[in-house]
């Protein structure tokens, strides 16, 4: 993919272009307010102010408060995704990584997955570290064994490996889950990726790891700029290469494997967010990342409001509209890219 | 040297040649003989073990149509079925993911892979769950939905021609769209219970028929012949496209034919039992393996593949403190050899 750089005057730090910015914002704004509206019961926005005004008396106001905390749950998600995503893709030079496609989520699940059958850990705040190691190890397996051999980690390389160890994973994963009859429900939900049902006690144990793997992604944006003029260059420039590595593969693996133990795998938005923005705004890195946190949160929250609507009063799972958004544009960046590298 | 031993050596290189070829023919013949016995041995094991042991004697004496008292019931309505169904849908697996595998000169582009057993398995989710049908229209369906997402790959990924990674990377991104397809479908599975479609999800033999066996054999023998009649093009694609055309391949149509015939086989077998994890993908490979990669792979692929069918059936039956279905124990078998075939592959530089 051809790196688009715009000149920058000696001195000056690059600020993202205040206009995009100020519409991603709004476009946020916007979501949010449709997705607390939206629902299977709808409601209309005098009872959003009631509900400001601290009252919960009608079904109206009683329906929004529930939402609030899927809301926010939506909204975290998304910009950890997203952000994951764009590190990812900087990370391994590959305009295909996302942490589902590349199997990080189904580590992370499958880590669950264990942790819910054997070891009777039923909160997130008890399985969070072990989503975060599966999500680790899984990204290890999936980019060693795409980066044996000679020519590393190409796209094709790397994606069937994710494929392949997403597969192998899934396959433990409905091993560990088929004879517990008991836990098979609770964890089939999960396991499609949703943020309904999200309360409170569900969030708070995974802020600071999202925080965390927000500021190391957002540190490690300069030298994901550097790292994409090859690693000869980047060495050259006087960046210290395999630390660069680490950093942004800390970020984004606390990232992925946070939301997961969150709300399930989410696959596709790490994929979709940072390509549409990479079109609107370059390939700078400092500036691409706050703003993928931005569009993956607005991505997440219509994803989830769309599923609200689709099948009313049924439910579509966030992880479900995902992967249908997000498939084709998968193909369409394949049919497009003759993907050498980022 | 004298004119003699330049002669003699001369004489000596197409003998050479010709008893090279003759025994490796005869290797060949050997490993498809020894896995024929294997399969044979398989077939009798799962025939005559179970919860009950049921001795040889009896055994044919059921097959050949007595009716014995408590043995005739577990051999025709549950052993014999399942062992049926095992071996062929193996072989159907098996076949079709080799020559998916050979056509597109990479172990990594099996149905399983590239979406195409997801396609069949979601059409047939979406005709149990949404149309509640049974039996052979749910196969109709599933062959229609494997169909249909092949040529959608296909047509997805031409771009001046058909390249091989943009193919296998369609395939990818629509297997992921439609794994959530149906995990949306499975959702909406009220009376069906949960345990029972996610063991369908997996592969299982749990609700096979004796009836079910006939279809399943005229598709391998018709689609199985199909692909055979294309086993020397197959050979020759190995080389290259170039080369398969310099060879007096007919690419496009052969590559028609290959992908329609190995679909359809995936296709039919994925409505009876489900898509079995990693059969259609690990069959060529160890195919190829055991006949040291010595002429076509199909038909020592197919026979892998029902072994392992079979194999893991009764490995998930009896053998493991609960019940699993075949696909768990081929998932679970099959991952780790499969990432290992990948980091081999990989490292080798051939993909």
């Amino acid at each position: 993919m051809e790196i688009k750089t715009r000149p920058l005057a000696p001195g000056r730090t690059c600020h993202p272009r205040p206009t995009g910015v100020y519409l991603l914002l709004a476009a946020l704004a916007a979501s949010i307010l449709l997705s607390v509206v939206i629902g299977a019961r709808p409601t209309d926005l005098t009872a959003l102010m009631g509900l400001l005004d601290g009252r919960i008396d009608s079904i109206d106001e009683a329906a929004i408060a529930s939402r609030l905390p899927r809301t926010l749950l939506a909204l975290l998600a998304g910009a950890a995704l997203a952000v994951a995503g764009a590190t990812m893709q900087g990370l391994t030079r590959n305009p295909l990584a996302d942490p589902g496609l590349l199997g990080v989520n189904a580590g992370a699940a499958l880590a669950v997955v264990i942790g819910i059958a054997w070891f009777d850990m039923q909160q997130a705040s008890r399985y969070i570290w072990v989503a975060i190691a599966g999500a680790g190890a899984s990204a290890l397996l999936v980019y060693l064994v795409a980066n044996l051999g000679r020519g590393g980690a190409t796209p094709l390389r790397l994606a069937l490996s994710g494929a392949v160890v997403t597969a192998a994973l899934t396959s433990l994963t409905s091993a560990v889950i088929l004879p517990r009859a008991d836990i098979a429900g609770l964890i089939h939900s999960w396991l499609i990726g949703g943020v309904g049902g999200a309360t409170l006690d569900r969030i708070t144990p995974v802020l600071p790891f999202l925080a965390l793997g927000l500021a190391a992604s957002l540190l490690a944006a300069r030298k994901l700029n550097l790292m994409a003029l090859g690693d000869e260059a980047a060495t050259g420039l006087g960046e210290r290469v395999a630390l660069a590595r680490a950093l942004a593969a800390l970020g984004a693996i606390l990232l992925c494997g946070a939301t997961t133990a969150a709300c399930g795998p989410i696959g596709f938005v790490g994929l979709v967010v940072p390509h549409a923005l990479r079109l609107l705004v370059g390939a700078d890195y400092r500036r691409l990342l706050p703003l993928c946190a931005l569009g993956g949160a607005l991505l997440v929250i219509l994803a989830d409001t769309l599923g609200r609507v689709l099948v009313r009063p049924a439910e579509l799972d966030v992880g479900i509209v995902t992967a249908l958004l997000g498939g084709p544009v998968f193909i369409w960046i394949v049919r497009r890219h003759t993907l050498r590298s980022l | 040297m004298s004119p003699r031993a330049t002669s003699s050596q001369a004489r000596s290189t197409p003998s050479t040649v010709r008893q090279l070829r003759r025994q490796r023919q005869r290797q060949r013949r050997r490993t498809i003989a020894l896995l024929l016995c294997a399969l044979l041995a398989g077939v009798c094991l799962t025939l005559m073990l179970g919860q009950s042991w049921i001795d040889p004697a009896t055994v044919i004496a059921v097959l050949s149509g007595e009716q014995v008292p408590g043995a005739t019931f577990t051999l025709m309505e549950l052993r014999l079925p399942r062992a049926l169904i095992a071996v062929l849908a193996g072989a159907c697996f098996g076949l079709g993911g080799a020559a998916f595998q050979t056509m597109l000169r990479n172990p990594l582009a099996s149905p399983d892979v590239i979406g195409i057993s997801a396609g069949a398995s979601a059409a047939a989710v979406f005709a149990i769950v949404m149309l509640s049908l049974r039996g052979a229209p749910v196969a109709l369906v599933a062959i229609v939905g494997g169909l249909g997402i092949a040529l959608l790959i296909y047509a997805l990924s031409w771009r001046r021609g058909v390249a091989d990674t943009r193919l296998i990377l369609t395939g990818i991104g629509l297997a992921a769209m439609l794994q959530s397809a149906i995990a949306y479908l499975l959702t909406q599975a009220p009376a069906r219970p949960l345990q029972e479609a996610m063991r369908w999800m997996t592969g299982s033999l749990n609700s096979v028929h004796l009836d079910q066996s006939l279809p399943l054999l005229v598709a391998l023998i018709v689609l199985g012949l199909a692909l055979l009649h294309f086993a020397r093009d197959l050979e020759a694609m190995r080389l290259g496209d170039d080369m398969a055309r310099g060879l007096g391949v007919r690419l496009s149509l052969t590559r028609l034919g290959i992908v329609v015939a190995a679909v359809g086989l995936v296709a039919f077998a994925t409505a009876v039992t489900g898509p079995i994890a990693f059969v259609a993908f690990l069959s060529g490979p160890v195919a190829a393996w055991l006949t040291r990669h010595n002429g076509s792979v199909l038909i020592p692929a197919a026979l892998v593949g029902a072994l392992f069918v079979l194999m893991g059936d009764f490995i998930g039956q009896h053998l493991l403190p609960a019940r699993y279905p075949v696909g768990v124990v081929t998932g679970v078998i099959g991952a780790p050899y499969l990432i290992t075939l990948v980091m081999r592959d990989n490292a080798r530089g051939s993909t």
